[in-house]
C-alpha cells in the first residue's frame, strides 16, 4: 500500500503552483507580501462541505462564498503574507463521514484549521474528533450546540448567530405586531425543538402563548394532513422547515388556508434556495420572515452588501448572476465569508506561523468582541462572546411586499443576548 | 379543525398517497411476481421519472400542460428502456440469483443516484402542475334547519390532487386490461406461474423478463411524474417510495396484483388517518410496527398463498 | 498443516498484520485502522447471521444503535462509568435482539427482511421521539474527559488503537471459534438445507434465535465501541443506510468467511476515501464496484479466494 505520498504530492504540486502564480502576480502588480513572506507555504483551511446528501443545496452556495472570500483575502495579500488554500472534502451531510473528514484534514492534508459545516448533527459528530486532534474547528451552523457547552474549546462559531438568539429576538416583534396566540410548525428533530422551546419561553415573557405545537416528522414529503391541527383561534402561524421538501411545505400551507389565513411568520429557512415567486407562493404576500441576511437588496443597501453580492456572484434578488432561477441560500452563506475573515484576523493577531500556534489562534479569537459592519462583516455588526465561542448579531424581519422581501424591523444585538451556559476559556487545550 | 373534516382531509391526502403508491408498488409487484427478484433500485427508477419530467418540462417551456403531458409520455418510456437495458446487461448475467440480484441492484441504485447527482445536481427542483386550483370542500352540520352545508376553515384540496387519484386509477385499470386481455399479459402470467413450463411451451422467457422489468420501472416513473408537481424532483427522493413499495408488495402478498392495490390503499390511507389521532412521530411508529406485526403473524401477506 | 492449525495461523496472522500496519503506516492511515476495526466488528456480527446462518436482516442498524445508546445514555444521564456502560451497551443490544428474533423468526426470506427493516425503522423513530434524552438526530457528545479507563485517555492515538484492537481481536477469534464449534457447524447446516437439519432432530428455530442474539450483541459491541472511541451518539446510526453498510461490506469481502468482513470494510473505506478526492459522486464508483463484483466475483473477495485457491478458508 502506498504511504500516502501520491496524495500529498498532488497537494504539494497545487500549492507550488499557487505559490509560483502568486509570486509572479506579486511581481507583476507590485503587491507586497508574498515575495517577502517569512514562509510562503500556504495556510491550509479544510472546508467540510455538504456536497451531497440533504445539505447539498447549502453546500454549493457555501462553496461559492468560501471561494470568493478566499480570493479576496489572497488579493489583499493573504494571511501574514501567506496565501490561503482551501482543501475541500465532502462530508455527505453525515456525521460519521464528517468525523472521518476531520481526520483527513488533520492528518492527511495537514490543514491548519477546519471550517464550514452547517448541519448540526454533522457538527456534533465531528467536533469531538476535532477536539481530540486539536484542530480548530470554525463552524457556520446556526446551531445552539456550541454555546450550550456540549462541544469543546476547539470549536467556535464566530461568523453566524445561533438559533436561540434568533428565536428569542423575534418574540417581541411577533407579540407586539402580529398577535399573541401563536401556533408553531417545526421539524420534529433537535433543530425544530430548539425553535419550539426557545420561542415558547420568549413569547410567554411577552405575554403571549403558544397554543399549538405541530411537529413534522423528518423526511416528510407531504404536509397537508398536519395542518388541520392548527387551531382556529390562531393569530400567528410560526413556521420553520428545512430539507428538500420546503417548497412543498409552503405551497401546501397556502393551499390549506386559501383566502383566510392568520398572520404568518416564518423563518426564511423554509424558503432558502427557493424563489419567492414560485407558483403557489402568492399567498405569502404580506407575510413576514426572519432573515439572517436580507435576500433582496434594500433601499438602504450598504456598500459592503453591494461588494459582497458582486464577489459571490449574486444579484439584487439573491439569485445567481449566471442564472436567475438559481436562488442562493443568502440567509446563511454570509457566515462563511465572515468566518474566513475572522480566521484571518485571528491568525494575524496571534502571529500564526503553523500548527504549533493553534492554541494561540483560539485565544486570539476568544479575545475578540466587537466586530463592526464592514467589508469583512457585510451582514452587520457582531458581538463575539469569547467564553461561549458564539457570535451575536442583528436579526432582520422582512415582509413580502409586491413579491419582494422588504426589511421592516432590525433587532438590536442586545435583545438577542442570553445568559452564558458555558465558559470554554476555563477548559485546557 | 373538528374531527369530521379533519378525517375527511386526512383521507383525501391519504388517497393521493395511496394512488401514487399503488402505481409504484405495482411496478415492483410485477417484477417480484414474474421474475422473483428483489429490485433495490426500484426507487431510483421512480426518481428518474421525476427528474426526466423536470428535464422535459424545462426543455419544452410554454404552458406547463404541454410539458406535463410530454413528460407523462416520454419519461416512463425512457426509464423503461433503461431498466430493460440493465436487465439485459446485469441481471441476465447473474442468472437472477437472489443474493446477487440484491447486490447488483444496490449497485445500480448507487450508479443511478450518483449520475443524477452529477447531472441534475443536489437541489430540489419544482415542476409546475398543468392546472392547480384550490377547491374548498363542504362539510355537513346539524343546524336549526336540519342538515346544513358549511365550509370549514382549511378543508380543501386541489384540482390537481384529485386528477392524480383519477389518473392513477385509470392507469391501473389499463394495466389490468393489459395483463388479463393481451398476449403480453398472457405471457407474463404464464411466466409467473411456472417459468420452466412456459419455456417448454415456447414462451421467450428471457424477453418477457426484460419487458416486465421495463414495465415495472415505467410504472414507477409514471407515479413519479404524477407526483412531481405536488412535490419536487430531488435526487434522493427514491428512498421512501422504495421502502413503502416493498411494504405494500409484501403485505399485499407476493404475486397478487389485487393484493398490492389493496395494501397500497390501506397503507397510504392509514398513514394519514392514524396521524389524526396521534402525534405524527408516534403515528409513524405505530404504522411501522403494525406492518411488522402483520408479517409476523401472516407472513404470506394479506392475499398471498401460504408457502408450501 | 492441519485445518485448525491453518485457521489459527491465518487468524493470528491477520491480527499481527494489524499491529504491524499501525506502526508502519503514516498517521492518517494508522488512525483509520481503529475505525476500520470497529466497523469490522459490526460486519462480523452481521456475517454470523447472514453469511453463516443464511438469514438476511435489513435492520441490523437497530442493534448497532442499541449498543451505542445503551452505552452513551447511562454515561451521559446517569453518570455510569465507562466499563459498566460498555456492558450495558452490549446487553441492550442482546436483549433487543432476543425480542426481535423471537418475533421475526416467525417469518423467513423476504418477509424476514421486511420485518427486520420495519423494526429498525420503529427503533429509529423511537430514538427521535425520546429526543429529550437522546437529542434525536443531532445526537450528543461523550466528553473526552469521561473516556478514560484507569487513568488512560482512550482518545490518544495509541490507546484508541489498542482498545479497538483488543475488542476486534476478541470478537474475531471468538467468532472464528464459534463457527468451528458444533453450534457453528449446525448454523451452516441450517443455511445449506434447513429442512434436512430439522429432520436430523435439531431445533432450527431455537438455533437461529441464538444466532440472532449473538449477532445482535456483537453489532451492539461495535456501536458501543464507536461511541467510546469517537465520542458521538446520534440517530443517524439507526437509519437504513447503516443497515445496508454491513451487507455491502460482507458481500464485498466474502460472506461466510472469517476474514471477509474485515476485507470488505477496508475495501469500501478506501474505495470511498480515494474516489472522493476525484468526484463528489464517489458512491458511483462504489456502485460500479458492486455491479462488477456481483457479475464477475459473486462470492466476494475472500469467497473467491476460497473457491479458487484456498478451499480451507474458514
Amino acid at each position: 500500500m502506498s504511504n500516502g505520498n501520491t496524495r500529498n504530492s498532488m497537494i504539494d504540486r497545487r500549492s507550488a503552483l499557487i505559490g509560483m502564480g502568486a509570486g509572479v502576480g506579486a511581481l507583476a502588480t507590485g503587491l507586497p507580501g508574498f515575495a517577502q513572506a517569512q514562509s510562503s507555504a500556504p495556510i491550509k483551511i479544510g472546508f467540510q462541505k455538504h456536497a451531497t446528501g440533504v445539505g447539498a443545496a447549502y453546500g454549493r452556495w457555501y462553496d461559492a462564498t468560501t471561494q470568493a472570500a478566499v480570493a479576496r483575502i489572497n488579493d489583499m495579500g493573504g494571511i501574514n503574507g501567506r496565501p490561503v488554500e482551501i482543501v475541500t472534502e465532502d462530508d455527505g451531510t453525515d456525521p460519521k463521514r464528517g468525523a472521518e473528514v476531520i481526520e483527513k484534514f488533520a492528518k492527511q492534508h495537514e490543514c491548519d484549521v477546519a471550517f464550514g459545516t452547517l448541519f448540526s448533527h454533522v457538527v456534533i459528530g465531528s467536533a469531538p474528533r476535532a477536539g481530540e486532534l486539536k484542530l480548530p474547528y470554525f463552524v457556520v451552523s446556526e446551531g445552539h450546540h456550541v454555546a450550550s457547552g456540549m462541544l469543546n474549546r476547539y470549536t467556535l462559531q464566530p461568523g453566524i448567530t445561533d438559533v436561540k438568539s434568533q428565536v428569542l429576538s423575534m418574540a417581541p416583534f411577533v407579540a407586539n405586531n402580529l398577535g399573541k396566540k401563536v401556533t408553531m410548525i417545526f421539524p420534529d428533530f433537535a433543530f425544530g425543538h430548539d425553535h419550539r422551546d426557545f420561542f415558547t419561553q420568549a413569547i410567554e415573557a411577552q405575554g403571549g402563548e403558544v397554543i399549538a405545537k405541530i411537529a413534522i416528522p423528518p423526511t416528510e414529503t407531504s404536509f397537508t394532513r398536519y395542518f388541520p391541527n392548527i387551531p382556529r383561534e390562531t393569530e400567528v402561524l410560526y413556521h420553520v422547515m428545512v430539507g428538500p421538501a420546503v417548497l412543498t411545505f409552503v405551497k401546501e400551507l397556502g393551499e390549506f388556508f386559501g383566502p383566510s389565513s392568520p398572520e404568518i411568520f416564518g423563518f426564511i429557512d423554509s424558503l432558502e434556495a427557493v424563489s419567492i415567486g414560485s407558483p403557489g407562493l402568492e399567498f405569502l404576500e404580506g407575510s413576514y420572515f426572519w432573515e439572517g441576511n436580507p435576500r433582496h437588496a434594500q433601499a438602504d443597501q450598504t456598500s459592503h452588501d453591494k461588494m459582497y453580492r458582486a464577489a459571490v456572484g449574486v444579484d439584487d434578488t439573491g439569485s445567481s448572476t449566471a442564472d436567475s432561477k438559481d436562488v442562493s441560500t443568502y440567509a446563511h452563506m454570509f457566515g462563511c465569508w465572515e468566518t474566513l475573515n475572522i480566521i484571518k484576523a485571528g491568525m494575524e493577531a496571534a502571529d500564526y506561523q503553523g500548527p504549533a500556534d493553534r492554541a494561540k489562534l483560539i485565544e486570539a479569537v476568544e479575545a475578540m468582541s466587537d466586530m463592526p459592519l464592514s467589508d469583512d462583516h457585510p451582514q452587520g455588526a457582531k458581538l463575539f462572546n469569547g467564553k461561549t465561542h458564539q457570535a451575536f448579531g442583528h436579526q432582520y424581519i422582512s415582509r413580502v411586499t409586491d413579491g419582494k422581501l422588504v426589511v421592516e424591523h432590525t433587532t438590536s444585538i442586545d435583545e438577542s443576548l442570553y445568559e452564558d451556559e458555558v465558559d470554554y476559556t476555563t477548559q485546557s487545550f | 379543525m373538528d374531527f369530521g373534516p379533519h378525517l375527511m382531509l386526512a383521507s383525501l391526502e391519504g388517497a393521493v398517497i395511496a394512488a401514487i403508491l399503488a402505481l409504484t408498488a405495482m411496478g415492483l409487484s410485477i417484477v417480484f411476481g414474474v421474475m422473483r427478484v428483489v429490485n433495490v433500485a426500484h426507487g431510483e427508477f421512480y426518481m428518474l421519472g421525476a427528474v426526466l419530467a423536470w428535464f422535459v418540462a424545462s426543455l419544452l417551456g410554454g404552458h406547463p400542460a404541454y410539458g406535463f403531458v410530454a413528460a407523462l409520455l416520454i419519461a416512463p418510456v425512457l426509464v423503461g428502456c433503461l431498466a430493460a437495458a440493465s436487465d439485459w446487461l446485469i441481471l441476465k448475467r447473474i442468472n437472477y440469483d437472489p443474493d446477487r440480484t440484491i447486490v447488483g441492484t444496490i449497485g445500480m441504485l448507487y450508479i443511478i443516484q450518483q449520475t443524477t447527482l452529477m447531472t441534475f445536481g443536489p437541489d430540489a427542483r419544482p415542476v409546475e402542475a398543468p392546472f392547480n386550483t384550490r377547491l374548498a370542500l363542504p362539510w355537513w352540520e346539524w343546524g336549526e334547519g336540519g342538515l346544513t352545508m358549511i365550509w370549514p376553515w382549511g378543508l380543501s384540496t386541489t384540482s390537481y390532487k384529485l386528477f392524480v387519484i383519477v389518473a392513477a386509477a385509470t392507469i391501473l385499470c389499463a394495466l389490468w386490461l393489459v395483463i388479463t386481455r393481451t398476449k403480453l399479459g398472457l405471457l407474463m402470467r404464464a411466466t409467473q406461474q411456472d417459468s420452466e413450463t412456459a419455456q417448454a411451451f415456447g414462451v421467450p422467457v428471457g424477453k418477457v423478463y426484460s419487458w416486465v422489468f421495463g414495465l415495472g420501472a415505467a410504472l414507477a416513473a409514471m407515479g413519479a411524474v404524477l407526483v412531481v408537481p405536488i412535490q419536487q424532483a430531488h435526487y434522493l427522493m427514491g428512498h421512501d417510495p422504495l421502502l413503502l413499495s416493498f411494504i405494500v408488495v409484501i403485505i399485499g402478498g407476493l404475486g397478487s396484483l389485487p393484493g398490492t392495490v389493496i395494501a397500497a390503499i390501506l397503507i397510504g390511507m392509514s398513514d394519514g388517518i392514524i396521524s389524526v389521532f396521534f402525534s405524527p412521530t408516534v403515528a409513524k411508529i405505530i404504522a411501522t410496527l403494525l406492518v411488522a406485526m402483520v408479517l409476523v403473524f401472516r407472513p404470506q401477506g394479506l392475499m398471498g398463498r401460504k408457502a408450501a | 498443516m492441519s485445518l485448525p492449525a491453518r485457521s489459527n495461523a491465518l487468524h493470528f496472522g491477520v491480527l499481527a498484520l494489524m499491529v504491524v500496519l499501525f506502526f508502519v503506516l503514516p498517521p492518517y492511515y494508522a488512525g483509520n485502522l481503529s475505525r476500520i476495526m470497529v466497523l469490522a466488528i459490526y460486519a462480523m456480527g452481521f456475517n454470523l447471521l447472514f453469511g453463516y446462518t443464511g438469514l438476511l436482516s435489513l435492520g441490523h442498524a437497530m442493534f448497532f444503535a442499541a449498543g451505542m445508546y445503551g452505552f452513551g445514555l447511562p454515561m451521559a444521564h446517569l453518570g455510569v462509568p465507562l466499563v459498566p456502560a460498555m456492558f450495558l451497551g452490549v446487553l441492550s443490544a442482546g436483549l433487543l435482539a432476543s425480542v426481535i428474533g423471537f418475533l421475526a423468526l416467525r417469518t423467513s426470506g423476504v418477509a424476514f427482511m421486511i420485518v427486520t427493516l420495519m423494526f429498525a425503522q420503529a427503533i429509529y423513530l423511537t430514538i427521535l421521539y425520546f429526543s429529550t434524552w437522546t437529542r434525536g438526530e443531532e445526537g450528543f457528545v461523550i466528553q473526552q474527559a469521561e473516556r478514560m479507563v484507569m487513568g488512560i485517555d482512550l482518545t490518544s492515538a495509541n490507546a484508541r488503537f489498542t482498545t479497538a484492537f483488543v475488542l476486534f481481536a476478541v470478537t474475531f477469534l471468538g467468532l472464528a471459534r464459534l463457527i468451528a464449534s458444533p453450534f457453528g457447524r449446525t448454523l451452516i447446516a441450517i443455511r445449506e438445507n434447513e429442512e434436512r437439519t430439522r429432520m436430523l432432530g435439531y431445533d432450527a428455530t431455537r438455533l437461529k434465535w441464538q444466532a440472532i442474539v449473538v449477532s445482535g450483541a456483537v453489532s451492539g459491541l461495535a456501536g458501543a465501541a464507536y461511541a467510546l472511541l469517537f465520542g458521538y451518539v446520534g440517530a443517524t446510526f439507526a437509519t437504513v443506510q447503516y443497515s445496508i453498510f454491513p451487507l455491502l461490506w460482507v458481500l464485498l469481502g466474502g460472506a461466510g468467511t472469517t476474514i471477509g468482513p474485515l476485507i470488505g470494510v477496508f475495501f469500501m473505506f478506501y474505495l470511498i476515501d480515494i474516489s472522493s478526492s476525484y468526484t463528489n459522486a464517489y458512491m458511483l464508483i462504489a456502485g460500479l464496484a458492486l455491479v462488477l463484483l456481483t457479475v464477475f466475483a459473486p462470492q466476494g473477495i475472500a469467497g473467491e479466494l476460497r473457491k479458487r485457491v484456498a478451499t480451507w478458508l474458514p
